[in-house]
């Protein structure tokens, strides 16, 4: 099976989609002829052409608004927010408009479209290029949000997500662009060669929307989490040799209760954990999710471990980033409590 | 000691307020017949003058004069004086509706009604407006059924759209009318995606956006015109500048001293601006416009130029913020009237034909109220159990368990 990294996991899954489907357009800001600011697009323009993949106007509320028309009109774009921290401008777009047409028209018109946005923290990107805004989309009623933490999920959910009929928002960490990333910033970077989940099969396959992944099983404790945090979870879990089950959700809007309920009924504990900030973060979703359905099988209360109520710092990267140590330091304190 | 004095803060302010009396000093009104009508492929700088005059076909004698009045189908003209006394009739009766508390809320279009019936009139079936909640005339004046155009005004349990949106809000793709927003400009870039898509299929049909002169100020009209610029898609840019927002005048727009098709120029594109209350410069306009877009040719930018007669909603009242007699002394007349006596002129039309039609429509739209109003008012029939589908295709779990929760 070919191995790929997740940037070219994600190429890979446009060009499946632009192959199969003659509705399937690609555009955005730097997209086309250069092949995106992460490559993730490289060579799509020269293979389909400038009507099929395009660069578009530095304009973020133009890119979604003219994807939601083309999807009115009944073709499929998928179109890229250069970085998630640029994606307000197109928030009007997104929450008053492709989240609702279905609705609102009582499915008149629809809004096939997935908007790629590289997100996260965790490579000195500063205020502007390490956000992780995915509460603000999970809060709107109509849109899709998915999070890939490795390039078989980024590829199969991305395929999935060009093929929905509703709306998605696909959230990509830029920090796993190249390789998994367990916070060890003063460790050499490894890349997805050398990792099981950098197998990607070629041509079309899915990974279905809204199914969470028991990304390592375990009985002491769940830790609910996606995106880069996996591998945090991970490396915390190795060094402090609490048994926890790692739970990648991979879709945070529609959610997978039924896994995330078996894991906490199983371990009687929850952690959950994101790079986003904390107050109203996801993680405040998940903790009222787990206290409603799991509350008779809890031992503990449910941990919140997530980024601090600041704009994310340049500087103090290592302070912010929830990284292994202040997750190990947190499952030790959960299992004594 | 500075050589500057200090800075004033300016504020426009409209020509007058209540108790003043109306001032349309502003507004430049050229004879008709005065201005060119050019080839549909020329490039916007070479019809600048067009975005800041006025194309006029009626003179005040109600003759049909000058370039723009050439080739115009009489049948037109006829069905369009008909629809647009049909809309007024509509918007009457529906203000009735409102007041007597079998609706929540009503936007008549009085005064503008030229525009929309005008610019229908123009386009062909697989043509997709996008219009703002005071362009009625475009649905009016198609085959959809008025009984599902009240249905949704009192979210009954035959509303088109179950109940779920603010009256006025319609939406038919078959009739070629895009799901309408209580956002604001946002449909107008949808408008330029949706012309994109035509021509990245090689497709024949046009896009039309509508705007009114308040939202130009919105940042997707910046959007809409960069990206019509960029890709020259089959798309009508629509501004109505009807004067005035709720309470504010054109002016806090921005649109005080430079007209709102200049704009259209900075992108390179043709624009157009046209007396809104002449119909048959509003269907020559338009067709202008549309011949120029499904020839590959790429956007216009139109202003109409009109008057908002009528409060902006039922929620609003307008002797709080301009002059009670402004409407009655707007330059530009009544559609209705101009194109009547243009008929009438003509011996196409007469006095006891426009009595008559009035009747007739008022009739229809008493019957088809009367039908509407049986199937329930100002919410009565719309079922709770609606309310949870057409979130998503299909219902995920956590809107099954609430819907569940609720017990439909």
């Amino acid at each position: 099976m070919p191995r790929m990294s997740m940037i070219e996991a994600i190429r890979d899954a446009m060009d499946v989609k632009l192959g199969q489907d003659d509705d399937v357009v690609v555009y955005g800001e730097d997209v086309g002829y250069f092949g995106g600011v992460f490559r993730c697009t490289a060579g799509l323009q020269k293979k389909y052409g400038t009507s099929r993949v395009f660069d578009s106007p530095i304009n973020e509320s133009g890119i979604v608004g003219t994807a939601i028309g083309m999807g009115a009109y009944g073709i499929r774009p998928c179109v890229e927010i250069q970085f998630a921290d640029y994606i307000y401008p197109a928030y009007d777009q997104i929450v008053s408009e492709a989240a609702r047409l279905r609705y609102r028209s009582n499915k008149d018109f629809t809004c096939p479209i997935t908007i790629r946005t590289p997100c996260g923290g965790g490579i000195f990107g500063g205020q502007t290029h390490s956000q992780s805004p995915e509460s603000l989309f999970t809060h709107v009623s109509g849109i899709k949000t998915v999070i890939p933490s490795n390039p078989y999920d980024a590829k199969g959910l991305l395929i999935a997500s060009i093929e929905d009929d509703d709306p998605v928002v696909f959230f990509e960490p830029k920090r796993l662009y190249n390789g998994p990333f367990d916070g060890h910033h003063d460790r050499p970077a490894s890349n997805w060669s050398k990792h099981p989940l950098g197998e990607v099969p070629e041509g079309h396959y899915t990974v279905e929307i809204g199914k969470a992944k028991v990304f390592r099983e375990g009985a002491d404790v769940t830790i609910l989490t996606y995106g880069t945090m996996v591998y945090v979870a991970e490396a915390a879990v190795n060094e402090t040799g609490i048994n926890a089950e790692i739970v990648d959700l991979r879709t945070l809007m529609p959610l997978d209760i039924d896994t995330i309920v078996q894991s906490v009924e199983k371990t009687g504990r929850c952690m959950v954990l994101h790079e986003a900030t904390l107050t109203s973060g996801f993680g405040a979703e998940l903790a009222a999710q787990v206290q409603e359905r799991c509350f008779y099988h809890l031992e503990s209360p449910v941990v919140r471990v997530a980024g601090w109520d600041t704009p994310y710092p340049h500087a103090q990267e290592w302070d912010y980033f929830p990284g292994p140590a202040r997750v190990g330091k947190e499952l030790k304190a959960m299992m004594e409590a | 000691m500075s050589d500057y004095g200090p800075l004033k803060f300016h504020v426009p302010e409209p020509p007058g307020r209540p108790g003043d009396a109306p001032n349309f000093d502003g507004i430049e009104i050229p004879e008709a017949g005065s201005v060119r009508r050019p080839a549909v492929d020329s490039k916007a700088a070479d019809m600048k003058e067009l975005a800041s005059t006025m194309i006029r076909v009626l003179n005040t004698e109600g003759e049909a004069v000058g370039e723009w009045a050439e080739g115009l189908d009489d049948d037109v003209l006829l069905t369009g004086l008909k629809n647009m006394i049909r809309v007024r009739a509509y918007d009457e009766r529906m203000m009735t509706l409102q007041r007597q508390g079998k609706t929540s809320f009503y936007m008549k279009c009085t005064g503008e009604e030229a525009i929309a019936v005008g610019f229908r009139a123009a386009l062909s079936k697989g043509d997709m407006n996008f219009p703002t909640y005071r362009q009625q005339g475009l649905l009016l004046s198609t085959d959809y059924p008025m009984v599902d155009m009240i249905c949704q005004i009192l979210s009954n349990s035959r509303d088109p759209l179950k109940g779920r949106q603010l009256p006025i809000m319609y939406s038919s793709k078959e009739h070629g009318f895009f799901t309408i927003s209580g956002n604001l400009g946002t449909q107008f870039i949808q408008a330029v995606g949706w012309a994109m898509a035509s021509a990245i299929k090689g497709d024949t049909k046009i896009a039309a956006g509508w705007i009114g002169d308040g939202s130009t100020a919105a940042t997707d009209f910046h959007a809409s015109l960069v990206n019509a610029s960029v890709y020259k898609p089959p798309v009508i840019l629509n501004v109505v500048n009807n004067q005035w927002a709720i309470s504010s005048f054109r002016g806090i727009a921005g649109g005080d001293h430079a007209t709102f098709a200049e704009r259209a120029l900075g992108y390179d594109i043709p624009a157009l601006r046209v007396d809104g209350n002449d119909f048959l410069a509003v269907y020559a306009a338009s067709k202008w416009a549309v011949e120029r877009a499904r020839r590959g040719f790429g956007p216009t930018l139109i202003e109409w130029v009109t008057y908002r007669v009528a409060p902006h909603s039922t929620s609003d009242d307008p002797s709080q913020y301009r002059p009670k007699e402004e409407s009655s002394a707007w330059p530009l007349g009544d559609p209705i009237l101009r194109l009547k006596n243009h008929l009438v002129a003509r011996g196409m039309w007469s006095d006891e034909q426009q009595v008559q039609a009035e009747a007739e429509y008022n009739d229809e739209i008493r019957a088809a109220t009367k039908e509407a109003e049986s199937y329930g008012v100002m919410g009565s029939g719309a079922s709770p159990k609606d309310m949870f589908d057409d979130v998503y295709k299909e219902m995920p779990r956590h809107l099954r368990e609430q819907r569940q929760k609720m017990g439909v």
